[in-house]
């Protein structure tokens, strides 16, 4: 007799262990709880259920109760209440949680459906693996392995159906190797509402297909090939690119705005291969955008700066450094930092700290878009609020730097450290950034660094760690993927010389030290390290911001401030 | 002329001399008046009668109608549909088109009957694909009955208005399962649902509560109010009552359609003497009782039943009478009434192959066991015939089959793989010395299955 723990908690008995879990929650995820694996194709947590693989086939049965007494019925064997098993198995993904529920996945009958339906998913599957892209990550692969027979008793012709088919730019569909799972589908009707995908003809030769005239070319499309259970579904970006079993996976976080979408970044030897989307049920459940995939690609971009420079040529870092050191010292108090949204954490520190030293004024250049109301946000930046915490600015960020402009011209400011705006984008004339001397630490040529005193190649995100603050003010950290190009030099460590060289106090620029200082100084970061940080983030303390008015519409986990709701999206 | 034993009630004026399927024919024979009768009863009281018949549902699952009307969800304050199924698509039925060509208002009289019963306020006739006369017929039978105010608003001077619907099917045999039928109706592909939860009773169209009743099925209600549940539940044996229609196809002489009671009348009656007994010179080899999903019985075989007392009777082929029951305890179903004759001529391998090619054809290939596994018994049954039979094919066959039945979305599952299980359980032998009693060259001309 199973007495429920909690009164929001059920207990059920899967292979005999029992486990409470909450109302609602279905017969896999239970399983999954207890370390049971049911295996499934079509059933995805995110989307709605259909049950048409039958790979999650359970036995389930509920405790015997006499109906006319309603006294449980023991069973003398065992001493327990009997089971009354239905005997035609049901499927996992339909089946939900309800007191006293017993499942079984263990049995000869399982095993045989198991087996069964393996056998027909495979018998007009090509088998082409060795050419397939999703070999290594293929549930078709993997549940054979674990349930199937081990040995094909088909010996007819299997069906032809297109292969190559291009549903949009940048998914690939092979017809044969579809399993008809429909999750891809699904996504797009039920999570983007582009409903553009659908089966045509009836029966094995089902195929999977675009509706007349439209195409797969949504911002999500590739979200779709994550899912796809097979390699039905490929990225023309990715495919026959590279074997996933070589690629290394770190977790990284989409800089592309201020939603943080988590995100494993593949590479092999230095080099990235794809951008796949990380579960987090607080922020981008398992999706992320197409264009979040694409920004590795400014690693390797041909204006990727490689070379220190002080007044155009290629000199040392140390050199540039005690150059810039020396700039700065001159200028007195008429320096104006530039922080960037795209910064860290830890950057925005570190830069506050330059500033201070250099009693220098700070500005920020901000990036308004459109928002898409799910995983792209009006703010571009990824990192705002990250300088809002550790009080690198005290208010939201300008779309141009008029201010800075203004300064310039009567001289109030001489001197500009960049870190890695494009001024002249900002707002600021030829004129002006002729006027004064400019310290640039950024990864990308552009206007400024054409006209900077000073240029110092850094890191993208790939290439080093650090934390960002998301709209959520959720506190998420990414990791090096892949190392720098030779000749860019780690941010933090770049901007903790220029504090020495600038005559502030020594400070060692690497994660460790930032953090042990920002758990001091900065009241809401207190107790928190980057080594702790979990995985899918932490949530910061936002009531002392939320009197600013952050430009952002909604989005899949963050609904904007009622004050802010009716702003600018 | 109807055959002696018959009686018939559905099918009293079908046939008949005379008797056209307007209205005015229809009401000179006493139409409509039943449900003048209906609208001045409380709902309750004709759902009682429904139930007090022990009418039973003649689409093919044989589901107590009253019990189907009684699991209505009438508290959700959704609209209540009914849905008509008339998607008679089973191989070897042909009973509900007979009703829609000959006697539609019979249908419509049964159809507003169940709707007042069940306050419904819309019910869809779905109708096969390949039936566009009848849908023609259907219609102009409820234009007629709605110019007439038997259906449509405020229907013969009461409050209660209901309007009813013909929906052409596009011709696929999955729209007649219940979920997938109402899945078409809503404009979408026939992918039957999974139950739980989609139980048309309680989320059936556009998520309401719904009743999907067949064509006879509805047209016994009509009778059952006629006549009060009781005195039809008199008619047939006891859990098996009133008539039923049987279509008989096949290698008889005399093949067509007929109505008895149920359970009165044995299958060797019915195909010796009703139907003329098989064809000169040839003797009965196997029957399908109840459309070509249901498993086949092979004459010569006995089935050794239970009785209530605890004693047991043995059965010869012959001698199973009609009903749900018995056939059902002799491992195959009623269905939906269409009995198969084969006779000494079949070879069944050929005759598997018909019945696989034709479901291969029509598994909606939602989920897989039945996308794959339809499509692979047909692929080895037409490769038996056509190309090269292999000793190990039945037993191939059985074991594909098995792994079909039980465990997919809809009954189709089921459809599928009962021919093939009980075609090599019970002619085993045809199949495994196939490759030799086909040793002619297979011709070039042969027509490939469908």
């Amino acid at each position: 007799m199973i007495a429920p723990l909690k009164p929001d908690l059920i207990t059920v008995n899967i292979d005999g262990k029992e486990i409470a879990v909450p109302k609602g929650t279905n017969a896999i995820e239970a399983a999954r709880l207890v370390g049971v694996d049911v295996p499934y194709y079509c059933y995805h947590p995110k989307l709605s259920v259909v049950g048409n693989c039958r790979m999650c086939l359970i036995e389930i049965g509920m405790p015997a109760v006499d109906p006319a007494t309603k006294t449980p019925i023991m069973d003398p064997a065992t001493g327990k209440q009997k089971i009354n098993w239905i005997p035609r198995p049901q499927i996992g993904c339909a089946t939900n949680a309800s007191p006293g529920l017993h499942i079984r996945t263990n049995t000869a009958q399982i095993k045989d459906c198991r087996e069964g339906v393996m056998e027909f998913l495979l018998v007009n599957h090509p088998l082409d693996c060795p050419i397939c892209d999703q070999a290594g990550e293929c549930k078709l692969q993997e549940q054979s392995t674990g349930y199937g027979r081990g040995y094909s008793r088909y010996v007819e012709q299997k069906n032809f159906k297109p292969k190559r088919t291009q549903l949009g730019p940048r998914v690939m569909l092979d017809d044969e190797r579809c399993i008809l799972c429909s999750r891809c589908i699904r996504f797009c009707k039920e999570v983007v509402k582009d409903d553009v995908l659908g089966f045509i003809d009836r029966g094995s030769y089902s195929t999977l297909t675009c509706f007349p005239g439209k195409a797969l070319e949504n911002n999500y499309s590739l979200n779709t090939v994550d899912i796809c259970p097979v390699g039905a579904l490929t990225s023309t970006d990715f495919r026959f690119k590279m074997r996933v079993w070589f690629l290394k996976q770190t977790n990284s976080i989409d800089t592309e705005s201020s939603v943080g979408a988590n995100t494993v970044v593949w590479s092999r030897e230095g080099v990235i291969y794809r951008i796949t989307p990380r579960p987090n049920d607080g922020v981008n459940d398992t999706w992320m955008a197409d264009t979040g995939r694409e920004l590795f690609k400014a690693v390797r971009a041909p204006n990727r700066l490689t070379a220190v420079k002080l007044d155009g040529l290629d000199t040392s870092l140390e050199v540039a450094l005690n150059s810039a050191g020396a700039i700065l010292k001159a200028a007195g108090r008429t320096v104006a930092l530039v922080g960037s949204g795209r910064s860290s954490v830890e950057e925005h520190s570190l830069a506050r700290k330059l500033a201070e030293t250099l009693g220098a004024s700070t500005h920020m250049v901000s990036r308004i878009g459109e928002g898409d109301r799910m995983l792209i946000s009006g703010d571009r930046n990824p990192n705002v609020r990250g300088a809002l915490v550790v009080g690198l600015i005290k208010k939201l960020p300008t779309e141009k730097l008029t201010a800075l402009g203004g300064a310039i011209d009567t001289g109030a400011v001489t001197v500009v450290v960049s870190l890695g705006e494009d001024l002249h984008a900002a707002g600021l004339t030829a004129a002006q950034l002729a006027k004064v001397k400019i310290i640039y630490l950024g990864t990308h040529a552009d206007t400024t660094t054409k006209a900077a005193q000073v240029v110092v190649p850094t890191l993208t995100v790939f290439e080093k760690s650090g934390t960002l603050v998301n709209q959520q003010f959720r506190l998420q950290k990414f990791a090096k993927c892949v190392p720098g190009p030779a000749g860019a030099t780690d941010d933090l460590a770049v901007l903790a010389k220029l504090v020495v060289t600038a005559g502030g106090t020594a400070t060692l620029g690497d994660l460790p030290n930032v953090w042990a200082s920002l758990a001091t100084t900065v009241a809401g970061l207190a107790a928190i390290s980057y080594a702790t940080l979990p995985d899918t983030g932490l949530l910061l303390d936002s009531t002392p911001f939320a009197s600013l008015p952050f430009c952002e519409g909604e989005t899949f986990h963050y609904q904007p401030a009622a004050t802010t709701a009716t702003m600018k999206v | 002329m109807p055959a002696p034993q018959q009686r018939r009630i559905i099918f009293k004026h079908i046939d008949a001399p005379g008797y056209t399927n307007d209205l005015a024919c229809y009401v000179r024979h006493g139409g409509y008046e039943i449900l003048k009768k209906a609208v001045t009863l409380p709902a309750a009281t004709i759902i009682d009668e429904v139930k007090k018949s022990g009418l039973r549902g003649r689409g093919g699952a044989g589901f107590p109608c009253g019990v189907k009307w009684g699991l209505v969800d009438r508290k959700s304050g959704k609209p209540i549909y009914l849905v008509v199924n008339a998607d008679e698509s089973e191989p070897g039925t042909f009973k509900d088109r007979y009703i829609i060509h000959q006697d539609p208002h019979q249908l419509l009289e049964g159809i507003m009957i169940a709707s007042f019963a069940n306050n419904v306020k819309q019910a869809y006739i779905y109708i096969r694909g390949e039936f566009p006369h009848g849908a023609r017929i259907l219609e102009q039978a409820v234009a007629e009955a709605r110019a007439a105010n038997f259906v449509g608003p405020n229907i013969l001077g009461t409050s209660y208005s209901c309007e009813i619907f013909v929906h052409r099917g596009a011709g696929a045999y999955i729209c007649g399962e219940e979920t997938g039928l109402i899945e078409s109706l809503e404009g979408k592909r026939p992918y039957p649902r999974i139950k739980p939860p989609y139980f048309p009773a309680v989320l059936g169209l556009y998520q309401c509560p719904t009743i999907v009743n067949n064509v006879e099925t509805l047209c016994h209600v009509k009778h059952i109010l006629e006549m009060g549940g009781d005195t039809y539940a008199k008619i047939g044996t006891p859990n098996n009552t009133g008539t039923r229609l049987l279509c008989v196809s096949g290698h008889v002489k005399r093949p067509g359609y007929y109505e008895f009671a149920v359970g009165e009348i044995t299958l060797g009656e019915l195909l010796n003497e009703v139907c003329g007994g098989p064809l000169p010179g040839r003797t009965f080899k196997a029957v399908i009782p109840g459309g070509s999903s249901a498993k086949i019985l092979k004459f010569g075989e006995t089935f050794t039943l239970k009785n209530k007392d605890g004693s047991s009777r043995t059965l010869t082929v012959e001698e199973i009478p009609m009903d749900f029951d018995t056939l059902a305890a002799c491992g195959t179903m009623g269905g939906s009434g269409g009995v198969i004759v084969m006779d000494d001529s079949v070879n069944m391998v050929e005759a598997l192959a018909n019945i696989n090619a034709f479901y291969a054809h029509e598994s909606c290939g939602q989920c897989t066991p039945c996308r794959e596994g339809s499509l692979w018994m047909k692929k080895i049954t037409a490769r038996m015939v056509h190309q090269q039979a292999r000793s190990e094919d039945g037993a191939l066959l059985k074991s594909v089959a098995d792994q079909i039945a039980g465990r997919t979305i809809c009954a189709f599952g089921e459809a599928c793989s009962w021919p093939t299980q009980s075609f090599v359980a019970k002619f085993g032998d045809e199949f495994k010395g196939y490759a030799e009693t086909r040793k002619e060259p297979k011709r070039a001309d042969a027509l490939e299955l469908v």
